[in-house]
């Protein structure tokens, strides 16, 4: 019986990740594309997701396609792209229930893995491409995507912040497309894109669950022909700041959010990698954090202020909700607990229990079917050979020194606030 | 304790009730690698009005308060809990809702340590002046940020369109107005009134020995001293029938309009199989219609009408409960004559057998999946059980369901006069 192990076998142009464990009641197949984030490609990956869902020539309706998921138990289809570092991913999941759970049936799993197959290489055409009602139709539904995500005002801002901050590089892009490039895309040049995206993106395919005897892997093969594997190109390297840039923009918002950008230069294979992780945890990354006790909890100036790492461009986010008029007396206490990082304003026991809440979050997040991938993936989009668990393990063995020269290294780049048009006063009565 | 084993659901459960009325339930999963631990008391934002213990008058409490309380609870005289859980690794957080307020850690290591904290900082308030006033800075900013976010002001909008009188249509967290009159006393009020160990129910799910973690909680409860239980006595309004307002508009500046349908419940069962069957009907006739694979959700998509930001939501409790249908459009007042009218001719409906066997499979996956999450199950099976059912029962009763039974619902369930909408709009666009 193999429990809690990853196997990795390399296959013909892809990669498939064997991930044992009896923690869940379901099994998860799941697809991660992935190539360079690039302006001309964007849109159409930000679109594909929607498209893909459309149908297959067996379920050429989206409702057909779904009823066919509900009849295999509920099954969950789930696509997305998201952006890692200067990677874009898209990632095709299916989650199905392990029919040891169920009575009545016997063959879900091959039922579903024909169904995904047909997803993802008998989709619904029209002629040589993508049939254009339906194309038509989903570029309506990532408008109104790109449209909504301008009403959370977190991830706006953090949005704005990061086109300030990485004007020029290709971190920058919006993760959902551009709203100009959608009128020249249609059925056939997207499907054309597709075809291509089939065969150049890295590939990388999940399996997890228990699914010991179940011969996953073999199910899998016979549905995907590749020739090569792409190897992932690391990130543009870091900018030596001169000085940081601050940029104030406003809105229609009763709370300000006030987030900062700072350039750490370290990536996922980085030995300081799990030193970061431990700065972080001590300046912003949980309530017992600086951030959190000084600008919260002593001086009540938010009811959020957090840090968080991002892993493959090396890059760190501040982000805090405040009143519009106490933008000030914020950027000076979360600069200043920047400065107390850097000066080692911390102790030896502040530093083991962060460390236990970074291992206890991490082992949590393999508690967790989507966790357990995400955090294995990591390895792919890091080039790296450091484990989840072997991670875990260097966390446990960092120093304060490896702390404060992390501080040290990290370089404020951009500081970002978005507050409310009348600019100062609108405190509540 | 009790053992209750589920067999098909691979699951067992131990439970007790304690000599002070505490209810314990422990779930083991000795796969995973966390335990996860609820404390959870019958008593949220709807208990404004009620008999404090030991005293006869009625008095209502200012809005906000159960949930400022939940605040409050995390400040000791020396120390703030949080630091205790993050000391041993673990994360704590705590929610307050329209009738509970539960206050939980996951850990992965001590689970005995972090358990007696979860205890004792529940079971042991310390309130002053100066830090209520304190507090008070911090829940406005938390007012605020979600008097930014349009989604919410639909969701509760839409709620203040149905209830006239019940204290559910009360914002959870109060009005940056209403928690400046909250004071020490009352919170000591409400917290004795209604921290009562038998008024609460803890369940710990996980990594666990179910026989030491139940003897660990019964000696702990057994060195406390808790004044006799007393029958609670909660006031609440007599609530008419059909909605407060058909129409209720909210002009706030967003980038897309929203449109919400609200249906206001009455006629809640008092048996607690019936209780659930209506819940599990009411799930399958909303997932018939407006799920991906619905049969209105089609149609709404196709027309135009709705993005992927639909989605649908129902909330029954013993003495209130409502569905809401919507999300952002282009056309709200469309979306909301659509939603109403596909609601109305349900009653000329029937579901045929085919399609009621879809939705019961899927449900069942459903579930399964969910069971992924100790979290789930834990919020579950507490909530099941502050209603007087066992939810792994209510699996079973899944499958015991006909289809039948469900057309008879259907026949009686929709009532024009108890259906609201709410649109949320910017005037200036």
């Amino acid at each position: 019986m193999r429990e809690n192990v990853e196997e990795v076998i390399s296959k013909q142009g892809y990669d498939i990740h064997l991930l044992h464990t009896k923690k869940f009641k379901t099994i998860h197949i799941a697809f991660k594309f992935v190539t360079n984030l690039s302006r001309d490609s964007i849109t159409k990956r930000a679109l594909l997701p929607y498209v893909l869902q459309q149908g297959t020539q067996n379920y050429p309706t989206a409702i057909a396609l779904r009823q066919q998921l509900d009849e295999l138990y509920g099954a969950v289809l789930h696509m997305d792209s998201s952006k890692k570092g200067e990677n874009h991913i898209i990632t095709v999941r299916l989650e199905m229930a392990n029919e040891q759970y169920i009575s009545s049936q016997t063959s879900l799993l091959d039922q579903a893995i024909q169904l995904l197959e047909e997803i993802l290489y008998r989709p619904k055409l029209e002629g040589n491409g993508f049939d254009p009602q339906q194309v038509e139709r989903e570029k309506q539904t990532l408008q109104s995507k790109m449209t909504a995500l301008t009403e959370d005002k977190m991830s706006f801002a953090n949005t704005r912040m990061i086109e300030e901050m990485c004007e020029s590089e290709p971190y920058q892009l919006r993760v959902h497309g551009y709203r100009e490039d959608l009128e020249e895309i249609n059925g056939e040049s997207l499907y054309q894109y597709y075809q291509k995206m089939l065969q150049e993106d890295r590939l990388d395919v999940f399996a997890i669950g228990d699914i010991d005897e179940l011969d996953v892997m073999d199910k899998i093969n016979q549905m995907i022909q590749r020739n090569t594997q792409q190897q992932l190109t690391q990130p543009t390297t870091q900018q030596q700041i001169e000085s940081s840039q601050t940029i104030i923009e406003t809105d229609q918002v009763q709370q300000a959010k006030l987030h900062f950008g700072y350039r750490t230069g370290i990536t996922y294979d980085d030995k300081k990698y799990p030193a970061l992780h431990v700065f972080n945890g001590l300046f912003g990354g949980f309530p017992s954090s600086k951030l959190f006790l000084n600008v919260r909890e002593k001086h009540s100036l938010a009811y959020y202020a957090a840090s968080r790492v991002e892993s493959h461009k090396g890059l760190l986010f501040v982000f805090s909700g405040i009143a519009p008029d106490q933008y000030d007396r914020a950027r000076s206490i979360i600069l200043e607990q920047m400065e107390q990082m850097r000066t080692g304003d911390f102790t030896e026991q502040d530093i083991q229990e962060t460390k236990d809440m970074l291992v206890n979050q991490l082992k949590e997040t393999l508690d967790n079917p989507q966790g357990m991938m995400e955090l294995h993936y990591q390895q792919v989009l890091g080039n790296s050979q450091r484990s989840p668990e072997q991670f875990i393990q260097e966390v446990q063995q960092v120093t304060k020194q490896e702390v404060t020269d992390v501080a040290k290294q990290i370089q404020l780049d951009t500081v970002y606030l978005l507050t409310s048009e009348d600019g100062d006063s609108n405190e509540a009565s | 304790m009790k053992r209750h084993n589920y067999e098909q659901l691979n699951e067992t459960i131990y439970s007790d009730q304690l000599s002070n009325g505490l209810r314990v339930h422990i779930l083991p999963k000795p796969e995973m690698t966390k335990a996860y631990a609820i404390f959870t008391t019958n008593y949220g934002s709807i208990d404004q009005s009620f008999v404090p213990i030991k005293q006869s008058e009625s008095i209502t409490v200012p809005d906000g308060i159960a949930h400022f309380l939940e605040h409050k609870m995390f400040e000791k005289e020396d120390r703030d809990v949080f630091q205790d859980f993050s000391k041993r690794g673990a994360s704590a957080n705590a929610y307050t809702s329209f009738t509970k307020t539960a206050y939980l850690f996951s850990a992965t290591a001590e689970v005995k340590e972090n358990l007696r904290t979860l205890l004792n900082f529940v079971q042991d308030p310390y309130f002053s002046e100066e830090s209520v006033e304190k507090e008070k800075g911090i829940i406005e900013q938390e007012i605020q940020m979600y008097n930014d976010q349009p989604d919410w002001r639909a969701f509760f909008g839409t709620i203040k369109s149905m209830y006239q009188y019940h204290p559910v249509q009360i914002d959870i967290a109060g009005t940056v107005d209403s928690i400046q009159n909250i004071t020490k006393d009352d919170l000591y009020t409400c917290y004795h009134t209604f921290y009562h160990p038998s008024n609460m129910v803890l369940f710990i799910a996980g990594n666990v020995d179910p026989e030491e973690i139940g003897a660990f909680v019964r000696e702990n409860q057994e060195n406390k001293n808790f004044e006799p239980a007393e029958p609670l006595k909660r006031q609440f309004p007599s609530e008419p029938k059909a909605v407060a307002e058909k129409e209720k508009r909210i002009d706030m500046p967003v980038a897309v309009p929203k449109a919400l349908v609200g249906l206001k419940e009455t006629d809640l069962p008092e048996d607690p199989k019936e209780f659930v069957k209506k819940e599990w009907f009411i799930d399958m006739i909303l997932d018939y219609l407006f799920s991906k694979s619905g049969i209105e959700y089609k149609k709404l998509y196709e027309e135009g009408l709705i993005d992927q930001s639909f989605s649908y939501e129902n909330h029954l409790e013993r003495n209130f409960g409502f569905t809401i249908i919507g999300g952002n459009t282009e056309d709200p007042e469309g979306l909301a004559e659509n939603i109403q009218h596909s609601l109305l001719r349900l009653k000329e409906q029937k579901l045929d057998e085919e399609s009621f066997q879809r939705l019961q499979r899927k449900k069942l996956g459903q579930t399964l999946r969910a069971m992924n999450s100790l979290e789930f199950m834990a919020n579950q099976y507490t909530h099941y059980d502050m209603l007087g059912v066992d939810f792994f029962e209510t699996i079973q009763w899944l499958e015991d369901l006909h289809y039948q039974e469900l057309n008879q619902f259907l026949h009686d369930w929709i009532d024009e006069s108890r259906i609201a909408t709410c649109i949320v709009q910017s005037n200036q666009s």
